[in-house]
């Protein structure tokens, strides 16, 4: 499996990550390796196998319906790129 | 002081032979004298640490100390610490001061233990060589040219070169114990679920299992105490009766069956490693273990199915880096899309970026069953055969790494390269099983380290094969010979 | 050409738990923004989501409630995209094994019943709000709703008509209010709606393109959108266009819809099995002892209705929309027995009459149960008549006091005194020869015109039925 520069370019904006035009080559390499290697996978047949999400059979656990939180929003904002009046700003968000 | 194990500690510190706050200081001595060699830490917090060295030394003066108080401690900066830094080694955080604590470091609070600082590690956890901080790399203490392992470097690093004596570590596919055999120290990757997850910045969630790390089993088993439980924040953490790992340490290791399997003495281990390994398994045949050899017969799939399932559970759990509520944001964003992907282009590094592509990839419409189902199903592959090996067996052996360390650079161009160096701890993650990595010896001064495997839940008889091993051997008390 | 209109609705019932699905923040609306939102909504690194239990039993009681399938496992997954209200990145929600499956919902259109299929419904968080309102070219993000927990409710597409649509809504409406699962408060956008809408020629089964309607926050709303959004496809296909697939806002102010700017690009979203948290386990056990906690719903409580008071299937219906509605009306009746008829009548009549007016909800109503019955005794008693009823109901409403003491007041007391009753006859007799004349000779119309001279000279409070029967005599002569 090797990849096209396009599909790099593709999968890069549906990951939300810029990438500069010389290195799109580079990444076509990089995850085309990665994908060659991950190929051996099919040399087992899994027909009828569950596939394992998690590591141990076990199952939710719920929490009872409390409200436990408070109002941390200075603290929470401190560290915060940019707000006002209490909002995260972003650039306009378009609908 | 700082050749003393934990125990040893303790007891001068309860007997009033010594106080926290020396102790303290002198670890602080150490981290400012070696650290600019080794990079071993991101932050340290000399003043906080100090503080905590005297309040605990009020607790063991009004005898309300437990066991752990006064001893300083490191955690990997992949936990959150409230206040301060918790950067994971990445652009990305490196402004995040997190506004709460992990379970995890207020269960260290809690039992009196000390903080020096945070230590290094490779970016977001993704990494086997300490190479992909943004930070730098740290370097091997047995040798400045060789790396420590990854992703738990700082604190192999600081563990081995005695800066602490002991650290918290995260293991996704071997970052606990991949850097401990690289370093020559003992850490444990505990059964999943047993050690809280919350406030560990997430890599690859169904993986992810911090862990303890110092120079032996029995101070293992003295951290784990203090980290491990039930913390009804997190939906995978298990809930089970409180165990007590050092209680078995000292038994005797008559009838033992030690499983070797076939698949981790094969090609690809270096045979100057195969020999150490050997030497070490005949050590606890003396001790009055059985060796038995057995099978893994999936483990080759294990490192391929791997960057599949961690790369789509990375990719998932880092979108959350997005330049709004915290953490890095690139200048002037021009619009909406600009602010995600150049903050995101600009923060992440080359692994990470790799990694969320690849993951994104595999979870993409058209290839999701090809990728990410197919890797889910040879996962339980994987875990079948630990399954059937544990009818046979009560503990697996092997090598933990198939090389000693590696040199700075040698395979950071190559990724797939890099990512075969964790082949053989990698089919532990999958299954969630315990697994401990010892010092067994040097080659040309770089350690080698010895894996033992357990079933679930299986820590107690893990720490007291490990530590029956180092009641007749000695190279976990080992220092490098500049530090 | 004839074509058929095929809808398929998706709705966002919020549930109404104290706390958020995953974390231990309030869901209480209109908080200052950000102030409910915790580190857990925030998606701050390191931070788990652990599961409701209230959202669970709730979701179950819905899955009960619609005969669908509730499975013994179900799991979440992670939706993926980047929206500056989705902190994570991702929405915990279900995809591939829903926590209900299969259900269905009867409704009623013009006196014919119709069963529309509910695909599924599934536990979901809600995201935050994006502010429009103007930071410098910027927008605010409030995530004091991010982490709420939604029902999604799916529907087959067995939807033919804006009309189906809207009534299917209202029914669904009322049954999470008889749940007491959601508040089904539009406007605050507790129960919100996306239609599917796509048309095909009439008689032909496959489905044309079809094309999703957001922004819809009233009944009214989603009747005229869908409308319009019909005759727009119908005019596409009939000028030989295509029907793009694609995400519609319905603007209300000038009645279109338009494509959604955002959010259309590579709809990819990358689902996958949440490994932060476990499968959700049901145990037969735990639904059977569910059941009868169940209040009666609205199908059942239409049918006891009709059975038990003989009520019209309209009334019945009319009277069964809500709980509370319903509760009131068996609480009219249950003081006034053996009157159902007359409950009903001025329960949908003056009373509702009221509360329309005033923009209230019959828990809003300024007359209580007990005080509406009271007035009805005074009318099956003869005490007043049923108009000096309707005018004490509207004195009641306008808090002047109860009806026993306002009659008493006002001296409403219905005269029922057969003298008393013959003399103001006989005044209007007097005062009226030719038409007195008139009805003698045979204009038997005019009788209603005496009635009402007597019943104004009495200022209606002459037993009607003894004025009809002493007039009759008198002009009889």
């Amino acid at each position: 499996m090797s990849l096209s520069p396009e599909q790099v370019i593709k999968i890069a904006n549906l990951a939300r990550i810029a990438i500069d035009t010389q290195a799109i080559p580079r990444y076509a390499e990089n995850l085309s390796d990665i994908l060659a290697f991950v190929e051996q996978m099919n040399r087992v047949d899994t027909s009828g196998i569950l596939p394992m999400a998690h590591p141990l059979e076990a199952v939710a656990r719920c929490r009872t319906d409390e409200v436990t939180e408070t109002d941390h929003r200075e603290q929470f904002q401190c560290i915060a790129p940019q707000v006002e009046a209490g909002l995260y700003l972003v650039p306009k968000v378009i609908e | 002081m700082h050749t003393q194990s934990i125990p040893q500690i303790s007891a001068a510190l309860q007997q009033g032979q010594l106080s926290s706050v020396e102790l303290t200081q002198h670890y602080l001595n150490r981290i400012e004298r070696y650290n600019p060699q080794l990079n071993a830490f991101i932050t340290v917090t000399d003043e906080l640490a100090l503080a905590q060295a005297q309040a605990a030394d009020k607790y063991l003066k009004n005898g309300t100390a437990g066991p752990l108080t006064g001893i300083p401690f490191a955690h990997k900066d992949i936990f959150c610490t409230q206040g301060l830094l918790t950067s994971c080694a990445s652009k990305m955080l490196a402004n995040f001061i997190a506004p709460y604590n992990a379970t995890i470091v207020e269960k260290c609070q809690v039992a009196g233990l000390v903080i020096l600082g945070k230590t290094n590690m490779d970016e977001f956890a993704m990494g086997s060589s300490n190479e992909t901080s943004y930070y730098g790399p740290v370097k091997n203490p047995w040798d400045l040219q060789a790396v420590p392992g990854g992703s738990s470097g700082g604190s192999a690093s600081a563990v081995s070169a005695r800066l602490t004596p002991g650290a918290t570590g995260t293991d996704t596919g071997g970052s606990i114990r991949q850097p401990s055999a690289l370093c020559g120290i003992t850490g444990l990757k505990p059964t999943y679920g047993l050690v809280s997850r919350y406030g560990m910045i997430a890599f690859a969630s169904s993986l992810d299992q911090g862990g303890p790390m110092a120079h032996s089993a029995e101070e293992v088993a003295w951290l784990l105490n203090a980290i491990a439980g039930f913390d009804p924040r997190d939906s995978t953490s298990l809930e089970r009766e409180p165990v007590d790992y050092s209680a078995q340490l000292n038994n005797n290791l008559q009838g033992l069956k030690i499983g070797l399997p076939k698949e981790y003495f094969g090609e690809g281990l270096d045979p100057a490693v195969d020999t150490l390994i050997q030497t070490a398994l005949q050590e606890l045949e003396q001790a009055g273990a059985e060796l038995h050899s057995i099978e893994l017969p999936n483990t080759p799939l294990a490192v391929p199915i791997y960057y599949i399932i961690a790369s789509a559970e990375c990719s998932s759990n880092l979108s959350r880096y997005d330049g709004v509520r915290y953490g890095y944001r690139c200048e002037e964003p021009q619009d909406l899309m600009d602010l995600y992907q150049r903050s995101r282009g600009e923060g992440f590094g080359a692994e990470v970026k790799r990694r969320i592509m690849i993951g994104t990839y595999a979870l993409s419409a058209g290839y999701y069953d090809a990728y990410y189902l197919k890797a889910q199903q040879i996962r339980r592959l994987i875990s079948n055969d630990f399954a059937q090996a544990f009818q046979k067996v009560d503990i697996i052996a092997g090598p933990t790494s198939p090389t000693p360390a590696f040199n700075l650079g040698e395979k950071f161009n190559d990724p797939v390269k890099m990512y075969l160096s964790d082949v053989y701890t990698i089919p532990v993650n999958l299954a969630g099983l315990p697994a401990l990595s010892l010092p067994v010896g040097l080659i040309q001064q770089r350690p080698v380290g010895l894996q033992l495997i357990g079933n679930y839940f299986g820590e107690p008889k893990l720490l007291n094969v490990a530590h029956q091993y180092q009641q007749r051997t000695h190279w976990h008390q080992l220092t490098p010979t500049h530090f | 050409m004839n074509w058929e209109t095929v809808i398929g609705l998706e709705v966002h019932a919020q549930l109404a738990t104290k706390s958020k699905l995953f974390s231990g923040a309030s869901t209480a609306y209109g908080a200052p923004p950000n102030t409910q939102a915790c580190l857990i909504d925030l998606g701050l690194p390191g931070v788990l989501p652990v599961l409701n239990a209230e959202a669970v039993r709730m979701a179950c009681q819905f899955g009960l409630a619609i005969q669908a399938t509730v499975p013994a496992r179900s799991v979440f997954a992670r939706k993926n995209y980047f929206y500056p209200d989705l902190p994570k990145g991702y929405q915990i929600s279900q995809y591939e094994l829903p926590i209900v499956q299969g259900g269905q919902l009867k409704i009623e259109i013009d006196t014919l019943e119709k069963t529309i299929g509910i695909t599924r419904a599934h536990l979901e968080e809600d995201a935050g709000k994006s502010l429009h309102e103007d930071f410098h070219g910027l927008s605010g993000i409030d995530l004091n709703r991010a982490g709420t927990p939604l029902l999604e409710i799916v529907s087959e597409p067995d939807l033919r008509s804006a009309k189906e649509a809207v009534a299917y809504l209202k029914k669904l409406h009322s049954l999470v209010r008889y749940l007491n699962i959601c508040d089904g408060n539009l406007q605050e956008g507790s129960f919100r709606c996306d239609a599917n809408v796509s048309i095909r020629p009439l008689g032909t089964t496959t489905l044309g393109t079809r094309t999703e309607l957001k922004n819809l926050n009233s009944f009214r709303f989603i009747e005229r959108a869908i409308n319009f959004e019909v005759e727009r496809q119908i005019a596409l296909l009939e000028n030989g266009q295509k029907i793009q697939q694609e995400t519609r806002l319905y603007d209300a102010e000038k009645n279109e819809t338009r494509p959604m700017r955002s959010k259309e690009e590579a709809n990819d979203y990358r689902y996958f099995p949440d490994p932060d948290l476990l499968p959700l386990v049901i145990s037969p056990q735990f639904l059977t002892q569910l059941i009868p906690t169940l209040p009666e719903l609205p199908d059942a409580k239409r049918d006891r209705f009709m059975r038990d008071y003989e009520l019209s299937s309209y009334d019945a219906n009319v009277l069964t929309q809500s709980r509370e509605l319903a509760d009131y009306f068996e609480e009219v009746v249950s003081t006034v027995p053996g009157e159902p008829k007359l409950c009903a009548n001025w329960v949908m009549g003056d009373l509702s009459a009221l509360l329309n007016k005033h923009h209230l909800d019959i828990t809003q109503s300024k007359v209580t149960a007990q005080q509406l019955a009271k007035l009805l005794k005074r009318i099956l008693d003869n005490t007043i008549s049923g108009k000096i009823a309707k005018q004490l109901f509207e004195a009641m409403w306008n808090q002047e006091g109860e009806p026993d003491a306002l009659i008493e007041k006002q001296g409403l007391q219905q005269v029922t005194d057969e003298g008393a009753i013959d003399k103001i006859i006989d005044q209007v007799i007097q005062q009226n020869p030719k038409q007195l004349a008139d009805y003698r000779s045979g204009k038997e119309k005019l009788f209603g015109f005496f009635v009402g001279q007597v019943m104004k000279l009495s200022q209606g409070k002459a037993n009607p039925a003894q004025v009809n029967e002493l007039l009759k005599q008198k002009l009889s002569g």
